[in-house]
């Protein structure tokens, strides 16, 4: 007798998605990128102390196309892990999950934090680029 | 009877001395993952900012100015504390992250492994990078 193909635990499919899925997920995710940032980093550390040539790759890779690219995406990376890992730790002590935030007659305030948390973690990288900019462009006038 | 189990006297307790005799169950050690990843995770929210700030100073220094600002003292030594806690910090994440996806138990093994000796690998490069840049 062959066993039934049963639905197995967790099943995730059968909720609808919520920002604070798109959170759990996206925290992962960045989580794996910023480990690969994590290696340009020691391949900048390296190079600078190898010497100028080496520097000289280093920099011209960060100043290519790909390199600006996976700046920006390093950079939003890093600003919605920190917010995110910020709210994390805020509710490691339990916050926001009081019996007011139980209440299934209004939304929880869980859902609203977790959209505040995308929201700045992406106002805060235009504006990291924004004062780059500015400073490049000021710099050359 | 005396059922000893370290300096406890197991008789009377709820719990089975089978229990303590097959050696399964806690290990002890429960919260040491989750609370070093909390650890470094406070650790990295200043040291972050404080790295994206430096970066952004160096964007179009040379490579001397570059060298220079590692070789500052304060520097140096918050970029020695940013390395160790970043790839302490991405090992753990790995961790969970191999744990959860790879149910394969060889290939789960070796990436461990790999995910450990990389991130130490990584991190004492770059510190010898940082020493050496601010001792030369």
């Amino acid at each position: 007798m062959s066993p039934i193909a049963r639905p197995i635990s967790p099943h995730l499919e059968i909720y609808r998605w919520r920002v604070n899925m798109w959170q759990s997920v996206l925290h992962r995710l960045t989580g794996l990128f910023l480990c690969l940032g994590a290696l340009l980093l020691a391949w900048g550390l390296i190079a600078v102390a190898t010497g100028a040539d080496a520097w000289g790759i280093f920099s011209a890779f960060c100043a290519s196309g790909l390199g600006f690219v996976l700046q920006i995406g390093w950079s939003w990376a890093l600003l919605f892990h920190l917010c995110n890992g910020i709210q994390h730790l805020f509710r490691d002590t339990g916050m926001g999950y009081d019996a007011a935030q139980r209440d299934h007659s209004h939304t929880p305030s869980y859902f609203a934090t977790g959209w505040i948390v995308i929201a700045a973690s992406l106002v805060l990288t235009a504006l990291v680029w924004i004062t780059l900019f500015a400073r490049a462009s000021g710099g050359a006038a | 009877m005396n059922v000893r189990v370290g300096t406890d006297d197991v008789r009377g307790q709820l719990r089975n001395p089978m229990k303590y005799a097959r050696g399964l169950g806690s290990a002890q050690s429960g919260v040491r993952h989750w609370w070093l990843q909390r650890l470094t995770a406070v650790a990295l929210a200043p040291l972050s900012l404080w790295f994206l700030w430096l970066c952004a100073g160096l964007v179009h220094a040379d490579y001397a100015a570059v060298r220079a600002a590692i070789a500052e003292p304060v520097h140096a030594v918050l970029l020695v504390a940013l390395v160790v806690s970043l790839f302490w910090h991405g090992a753990l994440g790995l961790q969970v992250v191999i744990e959860d996806y790879v149910h394969t138990r060889w290939q789960e093994i070796t990436l461990q492994i790999l995910v450990r000796f990389g991130a130490f690998l990584a991190a004492v490069a770059c510190l010898f990078a940082i020493v050496r840049i601010a001792l030369h």
